[in-house]
């Protein structure tokens, strides 16, 4: 076999377009093979993100897609707002989904609020916060329960609760996670942004 | 010819032993410190760089004689990076929760010093198979680490194993309380030093 120049200008061109097409098929016959498989765990995961915030946690799979199932009665969107009424133990919940911004990238997050107007559960999740200070939200139960019990509106339909650093009144605020209080900030504008409409919506 | 000739055992030893990647050479730290608060994760991502390392050496190695010399690198990180992608969207079907703990830094092995390392010093002179060899070595004695120092901040910071729960409830209730230090990636670095001091002080008396 005669010796290819294999540092010839037309050899590296024609070598490197090779590859990539090469690599572009197999990458592109991945994603389509895998997608299915894909879509349904991360509407899986949704579920089960829901279900946390009606503080059912600890299912997994097959039982908390059944649960879903059992619980939740109807998904609205409204104003590009997520809800879900649903029934927990015979009693009316609703749980609305929440989008804001963290320190670092979003947050959202699920609450879950009763028919007084209280809030029944919270979850919350976040893309790229520092683990250990501001990732806390998400994988700090505690935290999440402190929400449990917290009143939402005040009488004018206000959004009053609130994350704060010093708690005044405890009927309406949350103490916000130590040494992330740019997190904390965000989980207070995202709770205030999101949920301000929807005192109309449930009034219309 | 023999597939586990002597010099084929030792390409496979060596990364384990003296010529470790991490405790030797000190590569691949970084995304070591990251994935390692718990157990679980850390064994996934040691899985998926032996994996990686093993298949883009003998891939590298079987086309090393037709690599222009002039984009070699380029040709590694492009069969890397295909790799990693694959291994990504699998872990994403198959193991959606594990994908989601180990986030960025399963794209991040594409920037595995150990991966590259590997390509340029070995698979490129190399032929398949003691290629292999030394890439599963390699992803080996990283994932060995990896699950050292994932089993201890796991236990010392959240007192369980793999999820599950092992200390008993008894020594909570005489007030012992789980080192919230050790979740942090800081500890993995402390912890990575013990080790590596262990294994020079062993090895080098050795020698």
């Amino acid at each position: 076999m005669s010796k290819l120049n294999t540092n010839s200008n037309a050899y590296i061109i024609i070598y490197s377009t090779i590859l990539v097409v090469i690599v572009a098929f197999l990458l592109a016959f991945v994603y389509q093979a895998l997608k299915p498989m894909q879509d349904a765990n991360v509407a899986l995961d949704t579920k089960k993100q829901i279900l946390y915030s009606l503080n059912i946690r600890n299912l997994d799979g097959a039982e908390a897609e059944a649960k879903y199932a059992e619980v939740v009665k109807i998904e609205k969107e409204i104003d590009g707002m997520k809800m879900y009424a649903c029934e927990v133990d015979g009693q009316e919940v609703i749980v609305v989904a929440l989008k804001g911004m963290g320190l670092w990238g979003g947050i959202s997050g699920y609450l879950a609020v009763d028919k007084d107007d209280k809030v029944f559960g919270a979850y919350f999740n976040h893309e790229s916060e520092t683990a250990g200070l501001g990732a806390e939200i998400k994988d700090d139960v505690s935290w999440q329960e402190k929400f449990i019990g917290k009143k939402i509106f005040d009488e004018n339909g206000n959004v009053v609760l609130s994350v704060v650093k010093k708690v005044e009144d405890p009927d309406t605020q949350v103490d916000c996670v130590t040494g992330a209080t740019l997190t904390s900030n965000g989980v207070d504008a995202m709770i205030k942004e999101c949920l301000k409409n929807t005192t109309k919506e449930k009034e219309d | 010819m023999a597939l586990f000739s002597k010099q084929n055992k030792e390409v496979f030893t060596n990364p384990l032993n003296l010529d470790h990647p991490i405790l030797g050479q000190v590569l691949g730290i970084c995304s070591a410190l990251a994935v390692t608060a718990q157990l679980k994760p850390a064994i996934v991502m040691g899985l998926a760089v032996t994996v990686i390392t093993a298949f883009a050496n003998v891939i590298i190695s079987i086309i090393r004689n037709t690599i222009p010399n002039r984009i070699r690198i380029v040709v590694q990180l492009v069969v890397v990076a295909a790799l990693v992608t694959i291994v990504s969207q699998i872990l994403k079907a198959f193991a959606y929760d594990v994908s989601v703990q180990l986030s960025v830094y399963v794209g991040l092995i594409i920037t595995n010093c150990i991966l590259m390392g590997r390509l340029e010093a070995f698979a490129m002179q190399n032929k398949p198979w003691p290629s292999f060899l030394d890439g599963v070595g390699n992803g080996l004695g990283y994932a060995m680490i990896l699950v050292i120092v994932g089993a201890v901040r796991e236990l010392l910071g959240r007192g369980s194993l793999l999820g599950f729960q092992i200390i008993p409830d008894a020594c909570y209730d005489f007030g012992y309380v789980n080192n919230g230090m050790m979740t942090m990636p800081a500890m993995a670095l402390i912890l990575v030093g013990c080790v590596i001091w262990v294994h020079r002080a062993y090895f080098y008396k050795e020698k």
